[in-house]
């Protein structure tokens, strides 16, 4: 506990919920700083509400806290209102727990998850006084480390980061505090702690290694800058997911976030290798967490933080095997109780309905399909393995359950994708609706109607995906394709029972250029922040001009990021990096989407994609028909 | 069973709004493993009820809500899992069973108690001991209250039941708390101060609520007691 806050009680009074900022919330975790030797700072570069909803942070936070050397406290984007207020007063960003500065810390860690925060990453470094690029940085600086989704493809903020960390985080933060105690105390410098750092395994530091292009603006080499330093990076990744950290209290916000629930991983990894999906890539191989230990966990998190939810986590939750054993177990222990399931990522079919039936209430829920493209042929280009009929056959059930409401989501911009493919969209939706109307006998229908409600985002091809030799729609491609779902949607027989919603497409195509970016993008996202652009997640405050403006008057254009098609010989700007899966099975599986082959799941069939190099998870078991 | 949990909140806790507090409370009577009553209904909630929001800001000694259990050990057991679970800075002080008939937390306010006193350096220049017992003879105390309908002028003399002022500690002062007639420590001192032709700055008072009282007399003759007065448990 702290009652010394960094902020006066006036720019408390004055603020938007000023709970984002005095820490204080139950499970925070507090130490004496004088018996600690590591000072670490985790931060999400977004607001409270949104990175406390953040189960890798809840980890990493509990795991170095169980380190009696190390005292881990938070940080999160100061909102708008305090943002302008600490720069007018020069406050200096301040840690959650002892409300002290960033800047007296040893490590600030920022997790990267999505590209839209990369200017957020340089207002942290900015209110907290630490220069933004790591080549200006002092003996005085914190070592700035990143990690999460977006930092496989590190080269856009490599300026900003002393070191990465690719992969999980459970296994290599140990060694590295233990090499920074180490160096400290023999008084060796920065540059030499980081040059130690880079032979840690997963540990990339940007500023050890040189790339050079051609006049294309392709990338001609990408190398260390010592021959003592590894040539490519190999993720790192907990093989032991049942018996590893895991938050057991994790921190309850005040305030209501996002996710204000106890989040139960149940397993990392998808076996369904859909093409566009980077998730489903970037985790392999699957590893299935005990069902045991699962048990024990949500009983235990439940009570040690009084939500009254707690929902699995996964990216495919249905492909976990003893899913109808932990549901069983969950129904039995939360109903008593009053707490809520929730189960995301379910496949709808006749289990799932019937566990839905359970623990929703049917007339309020909605049942979510996630079909992803309009057509069977495009569906297979994506490896999506939904088909109409089981679409069909799941709301058919799901009507005479009871459900009346359907949401539906869609990309457009694939590969490949035709004007016939979207109008599939259309079709689908309408003859959702139509399954209603034969399904459901007149008298029995709620309120006489079913509501669809389809929506559709805009492609984004990520690295390390079969995708990332694709090109991406322009804005007006996108928007034209969002023209022609609308008014196809409006040709159908049913349309009124059909509700369309489709996103932004300035955002999409910033995304676009920043996703398969490489490191000149850097003097991009810096300008830009200069001139005032942060927030750039929040569409309110996304400035699409002055990022356009910036990167011309850098000499850089977005079509080479986004529509440019990319040839087979080419080398990313990631490349270095070894997610495990290797270039030659991504290339396999870009070939086969263009020939409209599927590739089975991994339970049933191994694709070689190089992830059994780390000994464990599905390479090792049975196939089955799953 | 009902039961009247009476709790004090101080420190960095006083910048965490009143529905924070009450999702706060809901969170730690599951920590606490507490027998509480749900309602009914496809998403029951725990049957609660406070007695009186307190302004972001402001500290207390004096908070209140009702809960319904199920089961009860003791007062002293809900009240020691409580604070087991608690954070600091939200304390619970006693708690109370009720008897069954007993009106709601809410609609038994009819008063609070204060102290306010100023902010360093933000304190006005009226000599305030001189001033007051003319303040409070006045036939009216008439204030200001602007709202985004407009500005309304309302007499808070009625709602003051006692308003002292020390030196050292600020003022001291019992208010109306009633919904629809409740008045704010503020309320009185921006009247007093523009009596006599100042204003109150910014921010300037620290605020901290003593305690929350009901009145177990009739509407002419008053008689106000707390929340947790013993006239008002089942014993009783």
């Amino acid at each position: 506990m702290n009652n010394h806050l960094a902020l006066s009680d006036d720019i408390l009074m004055k603020i938007e919920k000023p709970a984002r900022y005095i820490g204080n919330e139950v499970n925070a975790v507090y130490k004496d700083k004088s018996k600690v030797e590591v000072r670490f700072c985790m931060c999400f570069p977004d607001v409270y509400e949104i990175g406390m909803s953040h189960l890798g942070i809840q980890i990493i936070y509990d795991m170095l806290n169980r380190f009696d050397d190390v005292w881990c406290e938070r940080v999160y984007s100061p909102w708008l209102d305090l943002d302008a207020i600490m720069r007018e007063e020069k406050i200096p960003l301040f840690a959650l727990e002892s409300q002290e500065p960033v800047k007296d810390f040893d490590f600030l860690g920022i997790t990267v998850q999505y590209e839209m925060c990369y200017t957020n990453i340089l207002q942290v470094l900015d209110l907290a006084g630490i220069p933004l690029l790591t080549k200006d940085r002092t003996e005085e600086d914190p070592i700035v480390i990143g990690g999460g989704p977006c930092t496989y493809n590190p080269e856009p903020i490599a300026d900003f980061f002393d070191i990465f960390y690719i992969g999980e985080g459970e296994t290599q933060y140990r060694r590295l505090l233990d090499t920074y105690k180490e160096y400290k105390a023999q008084g060796k410098s920065r540059q030499e702690f980081l040059f130690a750092a880079a032979r840690i395994p997963g540990m990339y530091v940007p500023s050890l290694y040189e790339v050079s292009y051609y006049e294309d603006g392709t990338i001609a080499e990408f190398k260390p800058v010592s021959p003592e330093l590894p040539s490519t990076i190999l993720k790192e990744i907990e093989m032991n997911v049942s018996d590893t950290f895991y938050p057991m209290k994790p921190v309850v916000p005040y305030i209501k976030a996002t996710q204000d629930r106890v989040v139960l991983e149940i397993q990392r990894g998808c076996i369904r290798g859909c093409r566009f999906c980077q998730a489903g890539q970037l985790y392999r191989p699957v590893r299935e967490r005990d069902v045991e230990v699962m048990k024990q966990y949500a009983m235990e998190m439940l009570k040690n933080t009084g939500h009254e939810e707690i929902s699995l986590s996964s990216l495919s939750s249905s492909d976990y095997t003893q899913l109808p054993e932990l549901i069983d177990f969950l129904i039995k222990e939360c109903g008593p109780r009053h707490i809520n399931i929730s189960l995301p990522s379910l496949r709808i079919d006749a289990f799932s309905l019937d566990v839905m039936s359970k623990v929703q209430d049917i007339r309020k829920s909605s049942l979510t399909f996630a079909p992803e493209a309009g057509s069977q042929r495009l569906r297979d280009v994506i490896n999506k393995g939904l088909t109409e009929e089981v679409i069909l056959n799941g709301a058919a059930l799901a009507f005479e359950g009871g459900w009346t409401r359907v949401k539906l989501y869609f990309m457009l911009g694939l590969p490949t994708e035709t004007e016939e493919d979207i109008r599939g969209i259309a079709e689908l939706s309408n003859k959702i609706a139509a399954t209603f109307f034969e399904t459901v006998p007149k008298d029995k229908r709620v309120n006489g109607k079913v509501q669809i409600v389809t929506s559709t985002s805009f492609f984004v091809p990520k690295p390390f995906t079969p995708f990332q030799w694709a090109p991406q729609s322009t804005k007006e491609e996108f928007l034209d394709k969002a023209y022609l779902t609308k008014k196809a949607i409006t040709e159908q027989l049913n349309q009124k029972s059909i509700k369309y919603n489709w996103h932004e497409a300035d955002a999409s195509v910033m995304e676009g250029v920043l996703a398969r970016g490489d490191r000149r993008l850097g003097e991009v996202i810096l300008k830009v922040y200069q001139k005032g652009c942060f927030y750039d997640a929040w569409s309110e405050y996304f400035k699409n001009d002055v990022w356009m403006e910036t990167i011309e008057e850098c000499g850089l254009s977005v079509d080479f990021y986004t529509t440019r098609e990319r040839s087979l010989e080419e080398i990313f700007p990631w490349d270095f990096i070894d997610a495990g899966i290797t270039k030659e099975f991504l290339k396999r599986e870009w070939l086969k989407a263009q020939s409209e082959t599927i590739s089975e799941n991994c339970k049933r069939k191994c694709h070689g994609c190089g992830a059994n190099r780390f000994g464990g998870g599905i390479c090792f078991e049975e196939r089955t028909d799953a | 069973m009902k039961l009247r949990v009476k709790f004090s909140k101080h420190g960095a806790i006083r910048f965490i709004g009143h529905l924070d507090v009450m999702r706060f409370f809901q969170k730690a009577i599951r920590r606490a493993e507490i027998d509480v009553t749900y309602s009914q209904g496809f998403s029951p909630h725990q049957i609660m009820s406070f007695a009186q929001p307190l302004s972001v800001g402001h500290e207390s000694n004096g908070e209140y809500m009702d809960i319904q259990v199920n089961s009860l050990v003791s007062c002293e057991d809900v009240k020691n899992r409580l604070n087991a679970v608690s954070v600091e800075g939200i304390q619970v002080l006693s708690v109370i069973e009720l008897p069954e008939d007993a009106t709601i937390a809410m609609a038994s306010v009819a008063a609070a108690r204060y102290t306010v006193a100023f902010r360093e350096g933000r304190e006005p220049k009226l000599d305030i001991p001189n001033v007051l017992t003319e303040f409070l003879a006045q036939e009216q105390i008439l204030y200001t209250k602007e709202s985004k309908k407009g500005s309304r002028e309302m007499d808070l003399k009625p709602g003051i039941y006692e308003l002292n002022y020390e030196p050292r500690k600020g003022f001291l002062m019992l208010l109306d708390a009633a919904s629809g007639s409740n008045i704010k420590p503020s309320q009185v001192i921006e009247a007093l101060l523009a009596n006599y032709g100042e204003e109150l700055q910014e921010n300037a008072l620290l605020v901290t609520r003593e305690d929350t009282y009901t009145n177990i007399g009739s509407e002419e003759e008053p008689k106000l007691v707390p929340l947790d007065h013993p006239t008002l448990t089942k014993e009783a």
